[in-house]
């Protein structure tokens, strides 16, 4: 079976800087694979570079099989619409309403009509717990929880193929988390999408990976099913997954 | 030994940075002629840059056209030439103080609007997710703005133009005691379309140099509130430098004969 998404020796650096030193990633298709490490280990350069935010260094990067890794252009946008990204502080747009958020892949990337549009935002928002009402709402008038729902109506407004999350329960109280958590799986396991995920938060982690991948120094020192992480045997990720200050993982204090 | 080493360093960032704008430039302008072209935002920031501009414009124009006819005033006297200000007046508002007061006074409120509303996009990643959504944030955020700011500046100086003239006007006739008829004809029959017409060009170019610092400062603001504040600061000072020296060179071309 031809992966969804694969990255074969990725690295990316920024001046002296080395933050990707060679990234091996597969994702198969309808699975869902978290990336875990701790902050500054290249987690969302990861990502930005799958999505062509940012061009890597070295190395390749197929979807569906087709490189990507320097497609610029009509052929990345066309790529792009296989994909659906929740960011790490919802970066809903400011000047829109939260209907015209989500309905915006839908409007102005795939010249949609506004009012079928609408009808489609409203109904991706009900699917992740909000009502019609918050639909005129500007995004500053919710909160960081409900910010995050729209964000995630948002990446699922186009039924992408393909959905990437970036620290999805970041700065969410515990059960705001786990009610994130359940919509991705949810949602997820409705649409039979791909996803990456990145986070440094166990719980969260845990809950809707199939696979787990540890990321540290900009290379995959682990990559196994979420069952086996307990059983690693890899000092690093016993080290992260417990929240140990001790071990082999040394807290670079100045960058 | 050392001391090439921070020069050098220096002349990097210098040639990154240009090379940086040029292509930035570069993509912002064919993107102007390459679809989908956003109507509705370019309507939207003409409001915003030449509509919300004219107060401050006016208000400038009006007072710097009187100070120029007090001062031709005052400084003709001395050679008996003191019947020249309605003359004056036009030619140094329609060819010089125009343009550079309406584009320093747009810099001000303009590049650092643009400069603060892209960099906050840039810094709580609304411009990544603007590329996740297939959306090109040159097409979208900066074509507008640019298209907006090359035709309204002409029109926000054409106006300026006229404020300012009446602003010496309004001095020459009620301080200085000028006939209002006379130094109405003067005016008419001493100006001519060429003065009028650099002023405009000279504008349209302002208008491109204002967003273009704007956009471009926003775009590569890094970091949070301290970055944005920079890239605002930025924005404005870069604009005002090179509106002044395009009007220099502007000058020296449209004047050259």
């Amino acid at each position: 079976m031809t992966p969804k998404i694969e990255l074969r020796g990725v690295k990316k650096r920024f001046g002296p800087k080395v933050v990707l030193d060679g990234i091996d990633l597969v994702l198969e298709p309808g699975q869902s694979l978290v990336v875990i490490g701790g902050s500054g280990t290249g987690k969302s350069v990861t990502i930005k570079c799958v999505l062509g935010i940012l061009t890597p260094d070295a190395g390749q990067i197929f979807v569906d099989g087709k490189e990507v890794t320097h497609l610029r252009g009509r052929g990345r946008d066309t790529m792009l619409k296989k994909f659906g990204m929740l960011f790490q502080a919802a970066a809903l747009f400011d000047s829109l309403t939260v209907w015209e958020n989500v309905a915006f892949g839908l409007i102005q990337g795939r010249g949609m009509a506004r009012k079928p549009a609408r009808e489609i935002a409203i109904q991706k928002l009900a699917k992740v717990g909000l009502g019609a009402e918050v639909a005129m709402l500007s995004p500053s008038e919710l909160s960081g929880g409900m910010q995050k729902r729209v964000g995630l109506a948002r990446a699922i407004a186009a039924d992408p193929e393909i959905i990437f999350f970036d620290e999805p329960t970041t700065g969410l109280d515990p059960i705001m988390a786990d009610v994130i958590n359940n919509l991705i799986v949810d949602t997820v396991k409705d649409m039979g999408a791909t996803t990456l995920s990145i986070t440094h938060d166990m719980t969260s982690a845990r809950k809707i990976a199939d696979r787990i991948a540890m990321l540290y120094k900009g290379k995959i020192i682990w990559n196994g099913p979420t069952k086996d992480i307990d059983s690693s045997g890899n000092p690093y990720v016993d080290q992260f997954i417990h929240g140990r200050a001790e071990g082999p993982i040394k807290m670079e204090v100045k960058a | 030994m050392n001391i090439f080493a921070p020069i050098g360093r220096a002349v990097l960032v210098l040639l990154a940075q240009i090379g940086r704008l040029s292509l930035f430039t570069w993509s912002a302008v064919s993107g102007v002629f390459r679809p989908p072209i956003y109507w509705w935002h370019i309507l939207q920031q003409f409001l915003r840059i030449g509509y919300f501009s004219l107060p401050v414009v006016g208000l400038t124009a009006f007072f710097t056209g009187g100070a120029l006819a007090l001062q031709i005033y005052l400084g003709g006297n001395r050679y008996g030439a003191e019947s020249f200000v309605p003359q004056i007046v036009v030619l140094g508002i329609t060819r010089e103080l125009g343009p550079i007061i309406a584009g320093l006074m747009v810099a001000g409120r303009v590049a650092a609007a643009i400069a603060a509303e892209i960099g906050t996009m840039r810094v709580t990643e609304q411009i990544d997710a603007l590329t996740t959504l297939a959306t090109n944030p040159i097409k979208y955020l900066v074509v507008p703005r640019l298209i907006a700011a090359v035709i309204s500046m002409p029109i926000l100086v054409a106006i300026a133009d006229i404020i300012g003239v009446m602003g010496g006007y309004v001095v020459a006739t009620q301080t200085l005691g000028f006939t209002g008829g006379i130094y109405l004809k003067n005016t008419v029959d001493f100006m001519t379309t060429q003065d009028v017409m650099s002023g405009l060009y000279k504008a349209a170019v302002f208008g491109f140099i204002i967003a273009l610092m704007g956009c471009y400062n926003g775009f590569h603001s890094k970091g949070g509130a301290q970055g944005v504040g920079a890239a605002t600061t930025n924005a404005v000072v870069s604009a005002s430098i090179l509106i002044l020296a395009a009007n220099y060179v502007l000058t020296s071309i449209l004047f050259s004969k």
